[in-house]
């Protein structure tokens, strides 16, 4: 209860903050102040929440490191593994559960550090608000520029919020990054971005079949590579038709019921479509190509591809169909004025106009499909073949990464951390999409707008 | 009647006969008689609402674009029956051109906003027939010296004024006989609105003009005859002089001075 009895006060005193303060500028003598009384209230409640709420979450962050660092002191010379082994058996008997060979003095120094620290905190915080409240209380006074100051912190908070984006994505490059380096280590880049051979294998005994692991990752970019063709082979045309007719063709009525049914494909689990593609597709495949001659097995890019781009095509339906009826009606009448029909406008007028987003719709589905897995795992296999034949099985970026992890292994084999050089190759080939299709979508935008 | 203006043609360009138009089971247009002469500019003024720019588009069937819009009477082009479901739209509007309320240049450069009408009706076999084209329909709108410097710059880069000339110049490249304008002016400043009004008097020696306007100094200005709407209804059609001096209709003089609208 005492742990998160501080957040509760800091929002009460908060809000007593802002009612005080707005009444402390509202006694002031007349005349016209650099913001309304709801500027100076939120001067106050922000000076009394902020900075009790920061040392809040830095308590929290750093409190563990230092109960951590008493209590492991009394156990002088453990490795790292060690040290931690014990430090968690310590804490699950603190909880309660019963462990073999804790010692009971650390066990309980754990309890009693905890409590001081959690008063601690409830004292430090509460003092730290009310501290805020007076510092503000004593500021507040007609000269006092609330709306500016106001404005300011909303503008930081805004600016706060849209930095997390990045700097978690820094944060997840630089991870991929540092285990990269170390796979790097063990396997050379050369190999890994040139070699035609994909076994991620690691052997259990000296003399094993296949005892060394091949990590040639050619093939299972050539993989991702072919599906996504295919898929987009699908998804394109039959997305950007389809949004064509529902942009300028379909009535209201008929658009009204399609254009939801087609975004309900989107909304179906990725894992129904790899049953459908490996339970119904494949085989039904792998049949006709026995009647028509062809050698289709049972797990073939082919399957995994079409079903893909089946899955696909709202993204370029949904988004063309956006952008195509956004493009404004004048445009449209310019054009049937001069004579022209429909698909004459919708070709040389609307299409034009529309292109930025209709490309932004594609590389959405671009991306999509490169970042799909469950589709492939079960429609198009886990085989590294390196083929251009969508008729036999193949193996994807994604699928990889998902087997190299799944199963017990080592985080410091070569298998796992192939996983990792997979993830961040994935990444920047999708980040090198991205910055190609903005590219597009801005020389398009500075000759069309 | 007196015919003011040197017409060599009798023949009235367009002829409507008991034109309505309904949207849904609104009628806005009643039973509008008329005939537009050729060679001369038409003013159809009316306060909004009052179903000029609706008749406006029946001319050129802009209305079918509406779906709930129907439209009953018969309309004439040159004695032809323009208002039948047999009718080719396409080979309508390219001899009916259209100029908007707010220009509409295509988000394609000038040349290519120029080029579209006669692309698409193959009005120019050869390149070089198109640039001649381009260039003519240019300057008949009065911007040629403006943009020849620019002609592959996008349309949308154009001043106000300038997009709307463009517009005309685009209208007239498929050469047609009349040009439909809708309030061609009223998204334009002063000094851009009497360009566009010195141009349409221009264009006037080759060109049958509609315009719907709102500003009565401007049909005042431009106009031979003047047709006055009210509540759908065609009120008055006269000379223009005869409209602004010495109206027949008490609705007329009261609207032109300013009594409402």
């Amino acid at each position: 209860m005492l742990t998160y009895l501080p957040l509760l006060i800091i929002v009460l005193f908060g809000v007593g903050a802002f009612y005080a303060s707005r009444a402390r500028i509202g006694a002031a003598p007349e005349q016209p102040l650099p913001g309304l009384p709801g500027h100076y209230g939120w001067y106050g409640t922000l000076w009394t929440v902020v900075p009790a709420t920061l040392v809040y979450a830095a308590w929290a962050v750093i409190d563990g490191q230092i109960i951590r660092n008493i209590v492991l002191s009394d156990h002088p010379g453990l490795s790292g593994a060690e040290a931690t082994l014990l430090f968690v058996s310590i804490e699950n008997a603190a909880a309660g559960v019963m462990t073999e060979d804790v010692p009971m003095a650390s066990v309980e120094l754990l309890l009693k550090l905890e409590n001081l620290s959690t008063t601690a905190r409830f004292a430090v915080v509460t003092a730290v608000s009310v501290l805020g409240f007076f510092w503000a209380w004593q500021r507040i006074r007609p000269e006092l520029t609330a709306r500016d100051r106001v404005e300011t912190a909303l503008l930081v908070a805004l600016f706060i919020a849209s930095i997390i984006a990045i700097l978690t994505t820094v944060g997840i490059v630089l991870s991929l990054v540092v285990e990269t380096f170390r796979f790097f280590q063990l396997v050379s880049p050369f190999e890994f971005f040139f070699g035609l051979e994909w076994s991620p294998q690691i052997a259990l005994r000296e003399d094993q079949v296949a005892a060394s692991g091949a990590f040639g990752a050619v093939p299972v970019f050539a993989g991702t590579l072919l599906i996504t063709v295919i898929a987009m082979l699908v998804a394109g045309p039959i997305g950007l038709m389809s949004a064509i007719y529902l942009a300028e063709y379909a009535h209201p009525r008929v658009r009204a019921v399609i254009k939801p049914l087609l975004e309900i494909l989107a909304g179906i689990p990725t894992v129904v479509y790899g049953f459908f593609a490996a339970l119904v597709l494949a085989p039904s495949m792998r049949n006709l190509g026995v009647d028509l001659g062809l050698t289709i097995s049972s797990e073939s890019a082919l399957a995994a591809g079409l079903i893909m781009g089946i899955m696909i095509i709202p993204f370029v339906s949904s988004l063309s169909d956006d952008i195509m009826t956004s493009v404004p009606m004048s445009l449209r009448e310019g054009s049937y004025g001069l004579g022209a029909t429909a698909s004459e406008t919708i070709k040389r007028v609307v299409l034009p106009a529309a292109t930025p987003g209709i490309v932004g719709g594609f590389m959405l589905a671009i991306s999509r499909a490169i970042g799909e897995t469950m589709i492939v795992v079960m429609a198009a296999g886990l085989a590294a073949n390196l083929t251009a034949n969508p008729f036999e099985a193949v193996t994807t970026v994604t699928v990889q990464i998902a087997t190299l992890l799944v199963g017990d292994h080592e985080f410091d084999s070569e298998k796992t951390m192939a996983a990792f050089a997979l993830g961040l190759t994935l990444f920047f080939v999708t980040l090198a999409l991205n910055v190609v299709a903005l590219r597009v979508v801005q020389k398009y935008s500075e000759r069309y707008d | 009647m007196v015919i003011t203006s040197v017409s060599s043609n009798p023949q009235p360009t367009l002829v409507a006969r008991e034109l309505s138009v309904f949207y849904g089971e609104k009628q806005a247009v009643f039973d509008v008689d008329l005939d537009i002469m050729p060679r001369e500019v038409t003013a159809f003024i009316g306060p909004s609402g009052c179903g000029k720019s609706t008749l406006l588009r029946c001319f050129n069937r802009m209305n079918d674009l509406i779906e709930i819009c129907r439209t009953t009477g018969s309309m004439l082009l040159d004695g032809h029956d323009i208002a039948g479901p047999d009718v080719d739209v396409v080979q309508l509007r390219s001899r009916i051109g259209m100029v908007f309320q707010k220009p509409n240049p295509f988000p394609k450069s000038v040349y290519d906003n120029v080029a579209y009408g006669p692309r698409l009706h193959g009005l120019a076999p050869s390149r070089s027939d198109l640039d001649e084209l381009v260039e003519t329909s240019l300057r008949r709108a009065g911007i040629w010296d403006e943009v020849k410097d620019r002609v592959d710059q996008p349309g949308t880069s154009l001043s106000g004024g300038q997009q709307q000339r463009l517009c005309i110049a685009r209208a007239i490249a498929v050469r047609p006989d009349v040009l439909l304008m809708d309030e061609p002016c009223s998204a334009l400043d002063p000094i851009a609105t009497a360009t566009i009004e010195e141009l349409i008097d221009e264009l006037r020696s080759e060109y049958t003009i509609i315009i719907v306007t709102h500003n009565m100094q401007q049909a005042a200005r431009v106009s031979q005859k003047t047709a006055f709407l009210n509540l759908g209804r065609l009120i008055e059609f006269d000379e223009t002089t005869k409209i602004f001096t010495n109206p027949s209709e008490q609705s007329t003089q009261d609207y032109i001075t300013g009594r409402f609208g």
